[in-house]
């Protein structure tokens, strides 16, 4: 095992700010930070790409109302039964269902892009996981190679960490 | 947002989690009861599928009464859970943070208990499911072009798609409670619930976009599903039904009610819980504010209603109208304008807004007011359509108020449970309006 992480504990959204830009300036790439709120200042400073999860929804619902429409109409053609004098392929009270399976499937969909997304990268060893995350405080976790171990303590330490947690990853 | 300056994070997080301790006795001698009244709905229930449809009181001409109302008013009722949840989110209306999840709860729970009563409706309710599109031996289909059918997609992707929002937007708040319980029973049902959730960078960007999509589903969609349900009246062709109005009538009737129930639910829950600096007076300031605009838009439809009938020039419509304000049921009618027009004037004024036993009381008529419109929409056009021969005169049974009393119990026993044992107050989002917590002070907020 020749990956060690370093966990840094804070209590303000400022100090773990600086302390990932200051660990992204010094070339650590691989961060993981910790917070109980959503929180813009972290998602710019470590700068993560767009979600992904969009293109889920996108799908799902292109696809629910690919089925919408596929459904209505090869069901009532399978049949012909002609009802109150419409014709059997009629699409205003098809939309109806076409508009529900769009949102239903485009949900859907999302859901699960959200469990896939969240769980592709694994997060953190659980030893690597403070309780109080969902409570009031911040962490910066960082996954460096053993030889820099110290130098990551040091930076956590200079931009204000309470605690540090190391562990092998 | 100043009423919630003097929280902080940590503080948020404890009074939460306070509302899950064990249940008190003042809860069991709410829910006890709750459950008899569950099980009394039961058994007149099963008295019906016994005896057959016709202890529910229908007669010729009216064949669809109390369930068909309580169906709309369950689905009514439903609807101001997504609207806040949902629409204000979207328009970042901070009003809604402590209350959201209470009214979303509603909302799931509503539509449990309204997808009920198709069924309860149904003269043999063993073969519900043949509304749903199967494949089948004789290779037939559902009639798609039938309004009861849209119901059918409609209220259940609303059950599925509110309850997907409901739970998405639980998972940051049941880590939060699986961190600090001690129990090793509850421990593991919330650790399973959160589904793993450590609150990292990854998972936030993922969520909130997410919840994002989740929210600008969710916005159509409630407003689709109550349009679906006024189309099964304004698709028949009889006297009061048929008209184009019925869908945006039924929307802002809809939220009109659901408003009202989540005030008439989260009075008791603000002083039981001694949550009054979570949901502020200024929640309810908004709330109330809705509900002007939503009773405005409640009356104007009555009376257009009944300018519609009298400049159509239709004796068969004008008929009906005249009927509802003074025939047989003529007090209902009048019931249903006092509740819902002239109650809610008082909340012009802005002490009123902020009273909270002047707001309890009014959203009670209000409640009282929308099942009665209900009511009066179904029943009285049923009762008299085209032709006087077959006009006739519809009385609820026992068993339709016994079965309609069961689904005010079931849907409160559902609540009950909530407020035990899931987090009633979101506590992530609530955090999000809260100052930041920054080492320099001069950046707070």
């Amino acid at each position: 095992m020749d990956k060690q992480g370093v966990l840094g504990i804070f209590s303000y959204v400022d100090l773990t700010v600086k302390a990932v830009r200051k660990l992204k300036d010094e070339g650590f790439k691989n961060l993981r930070v910790f917070s109980p709120v959503p929180n813009h200042e972290i998602e710019v400073a470590v700068g993560e790409p767009e979600s992904i999860v969009r293109f889920f929804t996108l799908f799902g619902a292109m696809l629910g109302a690919a089925c919408g429409v596929g459904f209505t109409v090869l069901t009532s053609s399978d049949w012909p039964i002609p009802v109150s004098a419409k014709p059997v392929v009629s699409i205003p009270p098809f939309i109806i269902i076409i508009f529900e399976l769009t949102i239903l499937m485009g949900s859907l969909s999302t859901l699960l892009g959200l469990l896939i997304n969240s769980r592709l990268r694994r997060n953190a060893p659980r030893s690597m996981y403070d309780p109080r995350f969902t409570d009031d405080k911040f962490g910066v976790m960082v996954t460096c190679g053993k030889d820099n171990v110290k130098k990551v303590e040091e930076i956590l330490n200079s931009q204000g960490a309470e605690e540090i947690k190391f562990d092998g990853v | 947002m100043s009423e919630q300056n003097s929280l902080t994070y940590a503080k948020v997080n404890e009074d939460v989690i306070r509302m899950l301790d064990k249940p008190t006795v003042k809860w069991l001698a709410l829910f006890l009861p709750v459950l008899g009244f569950v099980g009394f709905g039961m058994f007149c229930f099963l008295y019906q599928v016994y005896t057959g449809l016709g202890v529910a009181g229908y007669r010729h001409p009216v064949f669809w009464g109390v369930y068909i109302t309580d169906f709309v008013f369950w689905v009514g009722i439903a609807h101001s859970g997504t609207l806040i949840s949902a629409i204000l989110y979207l328009f970042r209306a901070s009003f809604r943070v402590s209350i959201y999840r209470i009214a979303e709860a509603m909302t799931v729970f509503a539509v449990l208990t309204a997808g009920l009563f198709p069924i309860i409706h149904l003269g043999r309710p063993w073969f519900f499911y043949w509304l749903f599109p199967y494949p089948n031996q004789r290779e037939l289909w559902v009639n798609f072009k039938s309004p009861l059918l849209w119901d059918v997609f409609a209220v259940s992707t609303y059950l599925t798609v509110s309850s997907v929002f409901f739970f998405v937007g639980m998972i940051p708040d049941i880590a939060a409670i699986r961190d600090k319980v001690k129990e090793v029973p509850r421990k593991i049902a919330y650790t399973i619930l959160s589904l793993g959730w450590k609150g990292s960078n990854w998972e936030w960007l993922h969520y909130s976009r997410a919840y994002l999509y989740f929210a600008a589903f969710a916005t159509p969609l409630v407003l689709s599903v109550h349009s679906v349900v006024s189309w099964d009246f304004a698709m028949a062709n009889l006297p009061g039904w048929h008209t184009t109005i019925f869908a945006p009538y039924f929307v802002a009737g809809a939220i009109f009610s659901g408003l009202g129930m989540v005030i008439t639910l989260t009075i008791p829950i603000r002083k039981i819980f001694a949550l009054e600096d979570y949901i502020t007076l200024d929640n309810y300031d908004g709330m109330a504010k809705m509900i002007i605009l939503t009773s405005l838009i409640v009356g104007y439809a009555y009376g257009c209603e009944f300018f519609m009938a009298w400049y159509s020039g239709s004796p068969a419509e004008w008929g009906q109208f005249y009927y509802r304000a003074t025939g047989q049921y003529a007090l209902f009618y009048w019931i249903m304008v006092v509740c819902n027009v002239l109650i809610p004037i008082p909340l012009w004024f802005k002490s009123v807004r902020r009273n909270i036993k002047a707001l309890f009381i009014i959203s009670i008529f209000i409640n009282i007011g929308m099942w009665f419109e209900r009511f009066n929409i179904i029943v009285i056009s049923l009762s008299q359509g085209f032709e006087p021969g077959a006009w006739g005169i519809y009385k609820v049974s026992w068993v339709e108020m016994g079965i309609t009393m069961g689904s005010f119990a079931w849907f409160f026993m559902f609540f009950l449970i909530f407020i035990k044992t899931l987090p009633a107050i979101s506590i992530s989002e609530l955090k999000e309006i809260l100052p930041v917590p920054k080492k320099e002070a001069k950046h707070h907020g």
